[in-house]
């Protein structure tokens, strides 16, 4: 009896071991972010880093808040979103249907992946020019040119989804006389969902990159634009609240794909 | 016995042919299984025995010969297959997985909810309807495919050594369960397995397949009475000596194709 309450004595220490271990890690995160913004602030403040080059974060704070009174920074934010928004959409869409369309019918898969293979290479902004010359230079080329972007991962991906699924579960749907529609949303989609889902996360990361450089190239307004425009009048602490923004985003749509991953795929 | 056989195969052969390489699967296989009766094919691994049971679930065509199966009624389908293990999908949970060839086929929902639920409760899963296969063990991930094949209530079952990848002791309790389900609705079954015990306590009619050309060489009858206990397969001296009998004709095959 007294062994065993030694045991648990020593077991219960081992717990509170790792409990601690765990919460130090956890810390650390948290605390590798502050220690940057930190000796950024000393650097810029003591004058070892160029202030106009590197304006300590809190004076990039207080230009955040007054770009944010202004109104100035809600309307770069909303136009910058809606066309990642749009675009993300008309990329994401088309490609999951080509995607499904490639993995299941081998003959379209075959016809359509040279051309994919061609044409994926090709950045999106190195064609900005063509789209800007079809499109105009109002909100259309922007939206395609993220749309663009955006295709080729989510379809590439969703053709390994399909092809990955095991053939098992074909076997299972044609065994129990699914229909050719069934088994598009029944056994393909749900089947390819989770590679799928990764290509989606990629083509996000890929909308923001593209989004920033098209607004640069070819916008008056925008996160993009913003960033650019500032740099250009030499104001610098308006492009870091650009940047900062852009970074935010990034994170919060990547969150947000994460939380929809565990949504749309709880049976992972 | 009726004057129709349940399932008739008349000469089937299947021959696998890959660059200037060709291998018979099944050759000339000729079988008639009647209605209500539970058969077990056994033989060694690469005997062409999954791939009879495919021909026979149409997920396969045979390179010639035929095979019939004789219909009750036309709404019924003609066959459902239990898979070996990984034969449920992962992404319906258990209910739908077992409601999926009812679904598949159409029918009113109240009835796909009534059937499902009464096979749920045969099963003993009514408590996981709605859960993930992930959560699931190995014998309730194959309860659950058994479920789906019974709910859709076809002519026959086709069985793929469903319970090849279970531990002994779940295996035995699986082998009961499927039992009383099977003396319940009285289907035509037809069962693999490398199990010379399973064979002998599920079956009514035991076949011998050999490998490369597989074919059918011997056909033992099991008439041990049911309902059966699995202590009678192991006390009595009868079914001893046809365990012996089937494994002495089935160790002369599996040392042949290990040459």
């Amino acid at each position: 009896m007294k062994d065993i309450k030694k045991s648990i004595e020593t077991e219960k220490q081992e717990w509170r071991k790792q409990q601690t271990q765990q919460r130090l890690k956890t810390s650390l995160t948290i605390v590798s972010p502050i220690c940057l913004l930190l000796i950024w602030q000393c650097l810029s403040q003591s004058g070892l880093i160029d202030a106009r080059f590197f304006p300590p974060p809190t004076a990039i704070i207080t230009t955040f808040i007054e770009m944010l009174k202004s109104g100035e920074l809600y309307y770069h934010i909303t136009i910058s979103l809606s066309r990642i928004i749009g675009g993300f959409l008309l990329g994401v869409i088309p490609g999951i249907i080509l995607g499904l369309c490639m993995g299941l019918y081998a003959p379209i898969r075959h016809f359509i992946s040279p051309i994919i293979m061609a044409l994926m290479p090709i950045p999106t902004l190195a064609l900005l020019p063509i789209i800007l010359i079809i499109f105009g230079i109002g909100e259309g080329s922007k939206v395609v040119t993220i749309a663009g972007s955006v295709f080729f991962p989510v379809v590439i991906n969703t053709v390994a989804g399909v092809i990955s699924i095991d053939s098992i579960y074909l076997d299972v749907a044609k065994n129990y006389g699914a229909s050719r529609k069934e088994f598009f949303l029944k056994i393909a989609l749900p089947g390819s969902l989770p590679v799928m889902l990764e290509g989606i996360q990629m083509g996000q990361a890929i909308a923001l990159l593209t989004i920033v450089a098209a607004e640069m190239m070819g916008a008056r307004s925008g996160i993009g634009y913003l960033i650019w425009t500032s740099y250009s009048a030499f104001l610098l602490k308006e492009m870091f609240v650009g940047l900062i923004l852009i970074s935010f985003f990034g994170y919060i749509f990547s969150l947000f794909l994460r939380w929809m991953q565990r949504k749309l795929i709880p049976w992972r | 016995m009726g004057a129709n056989p349940k399932i008739s195969i008349r000469e089937l052969t299947k021959v696998f042919y890959k660059k200037q390489n060709s291998v018979t699967a099944l050759e000339n296989i000729s079988l008639d299984i009647e209605e209500g009766e539970f058969v077990c094919l056994v033989g060694p691994s690469g005997c062409g025995k999954t791939t009879l049971l495919r021909i026979l679930a149409g997920l396969e065509n045979q390179s010639s010969g035929d095979f019939k199966i004789e219909r009750s009624t036309i709404e019924r389908p003609n066959q459902s297959m239990v898979f070996q293990e990984r034969g449920i999908l992962p992404w319906l949970t258990v209910e739908e997985n077992v409601a999926f060839g009812l679904k598949m086929r159409h029918l009113p929902k109240s009835y796909v909810k009534e059937r499902t639920t009464y096979f749920l409760n045969k099963v003993g899963l009514a408590k996981f309807a709605n859960m993930y296969p992930k959560e699931l063990s190995g014998g309730m991930k194959q309860r659950v495919s058994i479920a789906r094949a019974f709910a859709n209530d076809p002519e026959i079952l086709l069985m793929d050594e469903p319970f090849g990848a279970l531990d002994e002791q779940n295996r035995y309790i699986l082998q009961e369960e499927l039992l009383s389900i099977w003396s319940e609705t009285k289907k035509t079954v037809l069962f693999i397995t490398h199990s010379i015990d399973e064979a002998l306590y599920l079956s009514d009619r035991v076949l011998l397949m050999s490998a490369q050309p597989g074919k059918i060489m011997e056909e033992i009858k099991v008439d041990l009475p049911r309902p059966r206990k699995l202590e009678d397969i192991r006390s009595n001296p009868e079914m001893a000596s046809k365990f012996i009998d089937i494994w002495g004709h089935l160790q002369v095959e599996v040392q042949g194709s290990r040459l």
